[in-house]
């Protein structure tokens, strides 16, 4: 009889024990998938958020990046913060605002030596070759250059002068006697370093850096540029001229 | 000024821990720079927190060699000193929760949600597994200990929200609900600092005279009760133990003090 009791006892106990593991591992499992969402929706940047130099894609910085803020300790012109919570930044991530403070450039690139994790790449030594965002003159209508005047704000300012940016002469049709000089940044040189944007003249910057996935295009894979290939090759890849037959529109021209 | 002797130090030791981080940016002396995840001091010497680091292993990172030196410098530290010092002596969350503890103690409020002991190795395998299936440190999204340091070093923005929240929630809602229950950084430190040497010991306990006064200042209750009710070893033995030393301060018979788990330190004072 005490023996019956006492199994009793201890199936109850075990039931408790599975009831209670249960609870817990529910409540958490539904925390986690919430934390989860949360994590995933992190990944988007807000567009005016520029990474410093070297950072990882997006995608792998959260993964990478501990928010220790040691790139904004050894950043010489106060340009990086960390995230506060309440920003539209993952918390605790480090970033500038272009228009506030912009990159400088420095040579030895002290942000990135001082990452402890690498989230920041320690391949990337050589500071024209980052690629912390891409400047895009976004308004013509305010841009001052395409007013028809020679403001060339951005263009002289450019750490990596005619070759990130460079002023294409174009004949100015309003008056029909000027050129315009129209500011061109070409993505094989723009660091993304938003001195151009800290530096635009007006009231609201009419050219912006945004994160490279935002503004790049990508031609597809299979395309080829016809007179690439022919430098290439060293002259026409086909041979002789072919001769489509003309095609009229009926009863003539 | 004997029965606040630990409490004292420990309020000492994370103010200074907070000062000498704060050093820098209120008065240009950089000793240490950074915050609890990563910092450098004296240009020298690294230390990483390992709980982020291995959440951010299991993102699929491998971090420079310099941060996971910081990792290894910090685990072999709380391997000895026993993890969740970490909690009682460096984390300035604990300084919230204790004063919602002890707010909840003077006003006298019993009700509580009664949350599993176990619920944070439950979290922490969970921030674990969020961190492998998202590719992020998942636990950083939502570490208040991070975000209160960080904030105060760096910038709160709204943490302050996070602080007052934590803080209620322990005084109204779950007695000890934070710290002792549901923090996976808490349960990370534990698990670390499971064989460690420091260790609180109950070798007076035939002194004992069940005032109870050590399990009511206990952030961790069930830690004390087979080192001192039992009749194996008078160690602490739990990994829960935060080494606050808040038993040894309330005692009035003496009966514990600081030891290793193999033998007392300091045998014939006091």
């Amino acid at each position: 009889m005490a023996n019956k009791t006492g199994n009793n006892a201890h199936t109850l106990n075990r039931r408790r024990f599975l009831l209670e593991t249960a609870v817990t591992a529910c409540g958490v499992s539904l925390f986690g998938a919430g934390l989860a969402f949360y994590a995933r929706q992190a990944k988007g940047l807000p567009p005016l958020v520029v990474r410093p130099p070297g950072a990882l894609p997006e995608a792998d910085f959260l993964g990478a990046c501990i928010r220790c803020g040691l790139c904004v300790r050894d950043c010489p012109y106060n340009t990086l913060r960390l995230a506060e919570l309440g920003e539209a930044v993952a918390i605790g991530t480090p970033y500038f605002v272009a228009r506030a403070i912009p990159c400088e450039m420095c040579e030895d690139i002290p942000c990135i030596k001082a990452c402890p994790t690498g989230a920041l790449n320690h391949e990337l030594t050589e500071i024209t070759e980052a690629r912390m965002g891409l400047a895009v003159l976004v308004d013509q209508e305010t841009c001052l250059n395409f007013l028809g005047l020679r403001c060339d704000v951005c263009y002289r300012v450019c750490p990596l002068l005619d070759e990130a940016i460079t002023l294409d002469a174009q004949h100015n049709r309003r008056t029909d006697k000027h050129t315009m000089f129209l500011p061109v940044v070409h993505s094989d040189y723009c660091t993304g370093c938003g001195k151009c944007e800290y530096a635009c003249v007006l009231e609201v910057a009419a050219i912006k850096v945004f994160p490279q996935q935002l503004v790049k295009g990508k031609l597809g894979e299979h395309y080829r540029k016809g007179w690439e290939e022919k430098e290439k090759a060293g002259g026409s890849l086909i041979k002789g001229i072919i001769d489509l037959p003309d095609r009229l529109p009926e009863g003539g021209l | 000024m004997k029965q606040f002797k630990w409490l004292l130090l420990r309020r000492l030791m994370q103010l200074l821990v907070l000062g000498v981080f704060l050093l820098g940016p209120w008065f240009g002396v950089w000793i240490v720079k950074g915050n609890l995840a990563a910092s450098l001091t004296l240009d020298t010497l690294p230390l990483t927190d390992p709980y982020v680091s291995l959440q951010s292993l299991l993102a699929g990172h491998i971090p420079e060699i310099i941060g996971l030196l910081g990792a290894l410098i910090v685990v072999i530290f709380y391997l000895l000193v026993g993890g969740r010092v970490y909690c009682s002596w460096v984390c300035p969350i604990n300084i919230i929760t204790d004063a919602a503890a002890s707010l909840r103690e003077r006003l006298d409020i019993k009700n509580t949600i009664q949350f599993s002991r176990t619920s944070r190795y439950w979290i922490l395998g969970m921030s674990l597994i969020v961190s492998w299936l998202t590719a992020t440190i998942a636990w950083e999204f939502l570490n208040p200990v991070s975000m209160l340091f960080r904030g105060i070093v760096f910038g709160m923005g709204l943490t302050y929200g996070i602080v007052v929240a934590i803080f209620l929630f322990d005084l109204l809602l779950s007695h000890r609900g934070w710290c002792g229950h549901l923090c996976p950084v808490g349960a990370f430190y534990s698990i670390l600092g499971k064989f460690s040497l420091l260790r609180v010991n109950a070798n007076q306990r035939d002194q004992c005279d069940d005032c109870m006064d050590c399990f009511r200042v206990c952030p961790e209750p069930q830690v004390i009760k087979p080192a001192l009710k039992g009749t194996a070893s008078p160690i602490i033995l739990s990994p829960n133990c935060t080494n606050c030393g808040q038993c040894i301060d309330v005692c009035k018979q003496d009966v514990f003090r600081f030891g290793t788990r193999v033998l007392n330190l300091s045998k014939n004072d006091r």
